[in-house]
């Protein structure tokens, strides 16, 4: 019974403490810098987990080597293969090889095309990051202004139709959006490219751009052409809006229910009654602190685009690490899909990271 | 208006009193609460999900041909075939009929929804109330995987759980189980996280303390106190997650994890078998099974945020004029029970 009291008391406390779980042993008032500090060190057990999550699950149906070329191979020549690259010794060890490896940025060489992965990551890293940007842009523009319009409007019509049109957004895979968006501004209308990130011609005279960056546009800006950069914005629109419109739903509904539960709130009323007008009250004093959650969601939001990412890309040969993932997968190329997956991971953890670092520097009361 | 609100509040006190009277969700409930524009998105959903589950039910009896039927008496369909008489919404580029093809499709996507949700609440309200009810250094460590994996995206995961499973799976049981273990791998996490929070804010309640005084164990009090009430959010977030599944289910079957053709029907393989006709400006093979997809996602979409909306008062609509602060009082005290977690509602139920 004395166990069961202890636990008692001691769960007085874990509510507040259970959404960050391991800030639970901090003290309550400590500083910006203490917060960060623990912040910054719940990433290593975040990447940890996951690393050992991908490596348990990937290694759970045998080794790469054996799932990319078995029953290709004779089996003796298998052996030796598996033997060469080390795959015969204890799962611990190539566990610890591994985690060691993650750790100096060493993802190993992908059995398929014999690339080294952390190669193959940065230069295809490139293009999915230039997608998501684009993706968060068309996802800001259409998302925020349209939340608050479906706030001010609350429950009139229009905000029935820009509700319904969030869910929408939500519900349409995104491969789906793809295909209708191909059908009919590439393929019926012909405004737009099918697919792709740039033509083949403005993909050769990118290709003589010394120290390549890898996103096309800045490398088009680079160039200095005119008709180049103009080529490749044209196929980054379709696959921007298909990704975009994801996100920019999940926008819309946050934008719209903050807004309207700030315009409830106590320093509302109070401008209200001294006589602010609605538009003023919505502009100024509601507005702002609603958009505080937003820089927290798009944490999470990360974990969406990327997953998103990898549709997106496959639906328009976005040549990317999604497009390459499949490729990869297909392939049965455990290694490069490790790497691929492990990277996602370390990026979420990370994003997760600044994006906490910026909610406590907007909002004192996240600091504790 | 203010009779329309009477027996709205004697519905929610009735029902108050008989909690297992309704078959699993009670939806007629919220129905009855809703009002106006909210009303029309809870009725829009619940016939959106009903025409789903009736197409799943009776598949047979409404899809024109099999699933994997390639010819008929008169010779074969032919691949991509425009939608005719015979074939109403055209062929597939592998020469299947593509209406009968998206009609057996619903019943794939229900047995996934059916089978991951199933497995992912056992164990993530398992998990949930051992990790919240015993709490120490368990419940930090459920805690941080569960947080760690729910950031992840989920359909790298369900991807990766996807290849181990997926060694050669082509039949329909063994396909359908792979494809819903990867959607419950995303899932438990979301339960777990849920269940724990409500777990850890039950524990401390009056009535929980009363019960442990009496002497009751902890089986007892986990399986009769805490279990009843930290599980009341679970529909709102059973419908979100049926929608997700579907989309998952989906999302794999487009990356070629899905389900052998010859072995069932799944929409996201057909989107994927589709991704070369749109290029040549054929848009039935795509179209269709999309429209499904949506079509399902958003009904059931429509019904959980609908229901959200009416178990948290800030969000509910209320009907205008007539309805005095009693009535909204009224309505709102079981789904606020489920929403708000200072409520002390649950206290009646407990037992005590």
């Amino acid at each position: 019974m004395t166990t069961t009291t202890t636990e008692l008391t001691g769960g007085g406390a874990a509510p507040d403490a259970a959404a960050p779980p391991a800030a639970k042993t901090r003290r309550g008032g400590g500083g910006l810098g203490s917060y960060l500090l623990v912040r910054f060190l719940l990433i290593f057990p975040t990447i940890f987990i996951l690393v050992t999550t991908v490596f348990v699950l990937m290694r759970l149906t045998g080794d790469p080597i054996t799932a990319a070329q078995g029953g290709r191979l004779p089996a003796a020549e298998l052996a030796a293969r598996i033997k060469e690259a080390g795959y015969d010794r204890p799962i611990l060890v190539q566990y610890w090889e591994y985690l060691t490896g993650v750790f100096t940025g060493d993802f190993g060489t992908a059995i398929s095309d014999g690339r080294e992965v952390t190669a193959m990551l940065t230069s295809f890293g490139a293009a999915t990051l230039e997608l998501a940007v684009y993706a968060l842009i068309v996802a800001f523009v259409v998302g925020i202004p349209l939340g608050r319009l479906a706030a001010y409007l609350r429950d009139r019509w229009p905000d029935a139709v820009l509700r319904v049109f969030a869910i929408l957004c939500y519900a349409t895979p995104v491969f789906f959006a793809g295909l209708v968006l191909k059908l009919v501004f590439a393929v019926n209308l012909g405004w737009l490219p099918v697919a792709g990130r740039a033509s083949t011609g403005a993909e050769i005279q990118l290709q003589t751009l010394e120290s390549r960056t890898g996103i096309y546009l800045i490398d088009a800006i680079r160039l200095g052409d005119g008709e180049v950069i103009s080529d490749v914005l044209e196929h980054a629109v379709l696959p921007a809006i298909a990704l975009g419109l994801l996100t920019a739903g999940v926008f819309l509904r946050l934008v719209r229910t903050n807004v309207i539960s700030t315009l409830g709130t106590g320093y509302v009323e109070a401008a209200r009654s001294r006589g602010v007008s609605e538009r003023r009250l919505l502009r100024k004093h509601a507005y702002r602190p609603a958009l505080i959650p937003i820089v927290t969601v798009i944490g999470l939001q990360i974990a969406l685009l990327l997953g998103g990412a990898v549709l997106t890309e496959t639906t328009f040969e976005w040549k990317g690490l999604g497009f390459q993932l499949v490729e990869y997968l297909q392939a049965r190329d455990f290694v490069a899909v490790q790497g691929i997956v492990v990277l996602a991971a370390v990026i979420v953890a990370l994003v997760n990271f600044v994006v906490d670092v910026i909610a406590a520097l907007i909002d004192p009361r996240v600091r504790y | 208006m203010a009779t329309v609100a009477t027996p709205g509040t004697s519905t929610a006190t009735s029902s108050e009193r008989r909690p297992r009277g309704w078959r699993g969700l009670p939806v007629v409930r919220q129905v009855r609460q809703s009002v106006g524009l909210q009303r029309g998105m809870l009725v829009t959903g619940l016939v959106l999900t009903g025409i789903f589950l009736l197409t799943a039910l009776l598949a047979p009896l409404l899809a024109p041909y099999e699933y994997s039927q390639l010819r008929d008496p008169s010779g074969p369909f032919g691949a991509q075939q425009p939608p005719s008489s015979e074939h109403l919404l055209g062929t597939t580029v592998g020469g299947y009929d593509v209406l009968s093809r998206v009609i057996w499709g619903s019943r794939t996507a229900l047995l996934v929804i059916v089978a991951a949700v199933a497995m992912s609440i056992v164990l993530g309200v398992l998990l949930g109330l051992v990790s919240g009810y015993f709490g120490g250094w368990l419940d930090r460590v459920l805690v941080v995987i569960a947080d760690a994996i729910y950031a992840f995206p989920s359909l790298l995961l369900a991807i990766v759980v996807g290849i181990v499973l997926n060694g050669g799976e082509s039949s329909l049981a063994g396909g359908i189980m792979a494809a819903a273990i990867s959607i419950t791998v995303i899932f438990v996490p979301q339960y777990l996280r849920v269940v724990r929070a409500e777990t850890v804010r039950i524990k401390a309640e009056a009535y929980v303390e009363s019960a442990r005084v009496i002497g009751a164990g902890h089986w007892r009090i986990m399986s009769r106190h805490v279990f009843r009430n930290a599980t009341r959010t679970l529909p709102l977030i059973l419908t979100l997650n049926a929608s997700e599944a579907i989309l998952t289910l989906a999302g794999l079957g487009f990356l070629g994890f899905g389900i052998e053709p010859t072995a069932a029907s799944e929409w996201g393989y057909d989107l994927q078998k589709s991704l070369s006709d749109v290029t040549s400006g054929i848009w039935w093979t795509s179209l269709f099974p999309g429209l499904a997809i949506v079509l399902v996602v958003l009904g059931l979409t429509l019904v959980g945020e609908s229901l959200n909306d009416l178990a948290d008062p800030r969000l509910r609509v209320r009907r205008r004029g007539g309805t005095s602060p009693a009535d909204v009082a009224g309505t709102s005290v079981v789904p606020a029970a489920a929403a708000v977690p200072t409520d002390r509602e649950p206290v009646k139920e407990a037992g005590l």
